[in-house]
């Protein structure tokens, strides 16, 4: 029960700093990206807020032996820049410029009542729902071919 | 056009990085959106219990500001069509599953741990969809 509330109370934080922040709205995205209009710097300090208070607690969190609720924390283990991470960003930025939407900034919108968030959080689940079925079926062709 | 927020902007930063340290002290997990997303969706992790509650969360937030408030204070503006709502979001769907994360999970998170896999995405999203906005606004002279 715990466990639950915990992470119920953490994306309460999360969907709040990202309501007041501004990045539930799209158009403020935007403008930020876009240098050639009228130009809206606010996502350079949502940016640089979240990232100072995440750098200063996980230098703290991360000296822990493990973490409150769990046996052993679950940091990432890849270490290579390899070509999928590379691309994939790039294409996630094309959306991302298209809609003014990015995953962390849709999902809260949703609380918002928007229908225009809901049409995209369901079309970006299907987008992670075929990419990961692609991602299964290349990888048991390659252990058919290894085979 | 938007207006310039630089205090809520910050603040509201400052919470996300607030939450991000509560979800590592609490479950040992990165609060990115595209991770916590993907082991939702079929087929099932048997540790799905902690993700939909971080989603919960996260959606009731707002909500739950605006019932607080009284009035619709936090902004929202959006003139992209339909269709490319849809198309934009399996682009985003897509390009975030490869690229193993988002704003969220590489540009705060990852940076964070001063990750060069992150540093790398975070560079070539970032350039990428301000490209993107360029061409959509300057070069077709669309929304």
């Amino acid at each position: 029960m715990i466990r639950t509330l915990s992470a119920l109370f953490a994306g309460l934080v999360f969907g709040a700093g990202i309501a007041i922040s501004g990045m539930a709205n799209p158009a403020k995205v935007l403008s930020f990206f876009d240098v050639a209009g009228v130009w809206d710097p606010s996502l350079a300090f949502v940016m640089g807020g979240a990232l100072i208070v995440t750098a200063i607690g996980y230098h703290f969190v991360l000296r822990r032996p493990q973490p409150l609720f769990d046996r052993t924390f679950h940091l990432p283990s890849a270490r290579n820049i390899d070509p999928a991470l590379i691309a994939g960003s790039a294409v996630f930025g094309v959306g991302w410029g298209i809609t003014g939407f990015c995953p962390g900034g849709a999902i809260p919108a949703l609380g918002l009542g928007e229908a225009d968030a809901l049409l995209f959080v369901g079309s970006m689940l299907g987008g992670i729902a075929a990419a990961r079925l692609a991602r299964h079926a290349m990888a048991v062709r390659t252990q058919s071919d290894a085979a | 056009m938007t207006e310039f927020t630089p205090v809520a902007s910050l603040f509201g930063g400052a919470l996300i990085g607030v939450a991000a340290v509560l979800l590592m002290a609490f479950h040992g997990r990165i609060a990115g959106m595209t991770g916590i997303l993907s082991g939702l969706l079929p087929p099932f992790s048997d540790d799905w219990t902690w993700r939909a509650a971080f989603i919960a969360g996260a959606i009731a937030a707002p909500a739950l500001i605006i019932a607080i408030a009284g009035e619709p204070v936090i902004p929202f503006e959006s003139a992209v069509p339909a269709p490319w709502l849809v198309i934009g979001g399996l682009i985003v769907g897509i390009g975030v599953y490869f690229g193993s994360g988002c704003t969220s999970g590489h540009g705060v998170c990852g940076l964070a741990r001063v990750s060069p896999r992150s540093i790398a995405a975070t560079l070539t999203f970032m350039a990428s969809t301000a490209l993107t906005v360029f061409i959509v606004r300057h070069l077709l002279g669309g929304f």
